[in-house]
């Protein structure tokens, strides 16, 4: 794909935003944000993100991990976005399948992995971490974020509410509801719409008539922005933007970033009764990862000897949380009634104290 | 001490914890400007101005939705829903979210949000209006279910259910709001959540109800004077946290129950009063638990709603019933 740097006539729309081409060069005219450190570290996040993934995807297979919805394909959203922004001050609402943009946010990966090990005090997040808990009720995440974007600015904090969706959440009532809100109160808030083009497997194209899903900023009265979301730098430029926006009382931004969901829904799918191979084969010409090692290797920063260092050192450092999160305590069995009211009834208690008994009420 | 209505006792206690509190904030449909369509939050806007008290777009999820993020950046939102019937568009919002977050976030994060919502029939109001959907929300645990039946009462758990750290369903009897004024204090002050009261003391039955249902029970308990029978009235006050013990004392005492509610009879709460009565006193019930109950169709055009819900007759009918029993 050229690259467009023309502004659209609609202000609401831009043109789809691209620094780093498939190929591994930069587009034509393009002033990307990131230096050379930078796109260093935001590869080793990248990179950080898909073995971790093929780990748990590998322990899944043996029983050894639950339910997984892994982010192959999509790194250049998870990363890009979340380095877009601060984690002192800056709050993630995340969905599901951004798990290492909430660990870049600061919430340690041995939490959210305890999480998925059905860990209940070793799963929680710890204070100060800014990220609310994984949303699996799609798009329910959103009126919340808005929400908390106002409310923080209500209480004259100086911060900035990133949030997720996708393709599919943006059917939702909540998508409409908590970006209408959004616009009216001109909540300081990114909603990052990474577009895989599936849901399950119902395809993008069931999910709006649009010709893309930026353009629904528009029926919201803020801007509307679409990104190759392959492209690393261009989804941290994109990002970087609308979190100044916010923060300087611009409104919210809806970011639509193409993507290609190149695993599963989860661990429990099976796309090849849904895909098209050469729809996956043309996603992974255009891998996120690849294309920055390209880049780099084009300025005699990467190598096949960095790269299997790399891998190794990040390998160590999953295993590592990986470990802590299993040999974490497991929940007991009064850790059922454990944090749903600050003082439970006394029906609750009853009925806790029973299980404790082993009298099962 | 000042007479309020239920409206006015509502205003009350909006005004006094706003006043306390620069966190707390009330957001809805109308409640601005317009102070409510039932005025609870009349002249709040003018007093608070309308960073605390907002008018939202219409959008029953996105009101709830917002307030748990408001909570969660500090603020103790109270949300006004125009009327109960039509939490059906933000229910995802309230059970499955708001009730779980806290053991969602594994305890990092509670939501201190009070969700209010007029109810109730006997007001000609048009479709939707009047849906006392109250027991769907018992089987969502982490939010508590309060349903004040008088004016002292309306304020006192208004005022806990703002202070309450967990998720409040504060259900207001509609049809109550502007009846008769009874003593409300001047200032904040509680009524504790799960503290049945006995409204009405009776040596013979039970009545037990919530809502705009305990007038009714009154009135009923009134009537049956006549036939000698001396009827006690029990007002749960809250359905969750449930008061099991005064409620199994009180019907322990007298022998015979019946329970009245406005909502549909099959699994509503009076199912829970009675299977609960069942297994904690069967033994000192001399009748069988009975209820009066809206039948087991939707609520009907206004025009029919007097023989939808509980009447006098029909309660003053069971409790001659269960005494004969």
């Amino acid at each position: 794909m050229s690259p467009r740097t023309a502004p659209s006539k609609n202000r609401a729309v831009q043109a789809r935003r691209s620094v780093l081409l498939a190929d591994g060069t930069i587009a034509h005219g393009a002033r990307p944000r990131m230096e050379e450190e930078f796109l260093l570290e935001a590869l080793r996040w990248m990179m950080k993100s898909r073995l971790y993934d093929q780990k748990v995807i590998a322990l899944q297979r043996q029983g050894l991990f639950g339910v997984y919805s892994p982010g192959i394909g999509q790194e250049a959203c998870i990363i890009g976005s979340a380095m877009a922004v601060d984690p002192v001050r800056d709050w993630m609402v995340p969905q599901y399948r951004e798990l290492m943009a909430t660990v870049h946010h600061g919430l340690p990966l041995e939490v959210i992995t305890a999480q998925y090990l059905g860990k209940i005090g070793p799963a929680r997040i710890p204070e100060g971490v800014k990220v609310l808990p994984t949303q699996v009720s799609i798009a329910a995440q959103l009126p919340q974020a808005t929400g908390l974007a106002w409310g923080l600015r209500l209480r004259r904090q100086d911060s900035v509410v990133i949030t997720y969706v996708g393709d599919g959440g943006s059917s939702e009532g909540d998508f409409h509801e908590g970006l209408n809100l959004a616009g009216v109160t001109r909540a300081p808030i990114v909603f990052f719409l990474s577009n895989n083009q599936w849901a399950i497997s119902t395809s993008r194209k069931v999910q709006t008539a649009t010709r893309n899903f930026a353009l629904r900023a528009a029926g919201y009265g803020f801007e509307g922005v679409e990104v190759d979301g392959n492209d690393v730098m261009a989804v941290y430029d994109v990002t970087c933007e609308a979190v100044e926006r916010a923060r300087s009382g611009g409104g919210p931004s809806l970011i639509a970033a193409e993507t290609y969901r190149m695993s599963f829904h989860n661990t429990t799918d099976n796309p090849s009764r849904y895909q098209d191979q050469k729809d996956y084969d043309e996603a992974r010409s255009r891998d996120p990862i690849e294309r920055v090692q390209k880049y780099l290797a084009g300025l005699g920063l990467w190598d096949a000897k960095r790269e299997a260092q790399w891998t190794e050192e990040i390998r160590e450092e999953n295993e590592r949380a990986m470990k802590m999160a299993t040999e974490a305590p497991a929940p007991r069995p009064e850790d059922v009634f454990a944090n749903v009211y600050e003082e439970p009834p006394p029906r609750v208690i009853r009925q806790r104290a029973d299980l404790v008994d082993g009298q099962g009420g | 001490m000042a007479e309020r209505n239920i409206v006015e006792a509502i205003n009350s206690a909006l005004a006094e914890e706003m006043e306390a509190d620069p966190r707390v904030m009330v957001l809805g449909l109308d409640v601005g400007k317009l102070g409510g369509v039932f005025r609870t939050t009349s002249g709040l806007v003018d007093r608070f101005g309308a960073e605390r008290v907002v008018d939202t777009p219409l959008a029953e999820a996105g009101i709830v939705g917002a307030s748990l993020g408001l909570a969660l950046a500090g603020m103790v939102p109270v949300a006004e829903i125009q009327f109960l019937g039509f939490t059906a568009q933000g229910f995802h919002q309230i059970g499955p979210q708001l009730a779980k977050y806290r053991q969602r976030s594994r305890g990092r994060y509670h939501c201190q949000v009070t969700i209010r919502a007029p109810f109730g029939g006997g007001i000609r109001s048009p479709e939707f209006h009047s849906d006392g959907v109250e027991a769907q929300f018992v089987q969502s645990p982490g939010i508590k279910i309060v349903m004040p039946s008088n004016p002292y009462d309306a304020k006192g758990l208004l005022i806990e259910a703002i202070r309450d750290p967990d998720p409040v369903l504060f259900c207001e009897p509609d049809r109550l709001y502007r009846g008769r004024r009874s003593e409300v204090p001047d200032g904040a002050y509680t009524v504790p959540f799960g503290k049945a009261q006995l409204v009405r003391e009776g040596e013979q039955v039970t009545l037990v109800a919530w809502s705009a249902a305990v007038e009714l029970c009154l009135r009923a308990a009134d009537a049956l004077v006549a036939d000698g029978i001396s009827a006690a009235v029990l007002d749960l006050r809250t359905l969750v946290p449930l008061d099991v013990e005064t409620l199994c004392a009180q019907v322990a005492k007298t022998g015979r129950c019946v329970v009245v509610h406005e909502a549909p009879l099959s699994a509503g709460f009076g199912a829970e009063i009675s299977a609960t009565l069942m297994e904690e006193v069967f033994y000192d019930l001399d009748a069988p638990v009975a209820r009066v109950a809206a039948f087991d169709v939707p609520f009907p055009p206004a025009s029919l709603e007097d023989y939808y819900l509980p009447s006098l007759d029909r309660v003053v009918a069971a409790v001659r019933r269960t005494m004969e029993a």
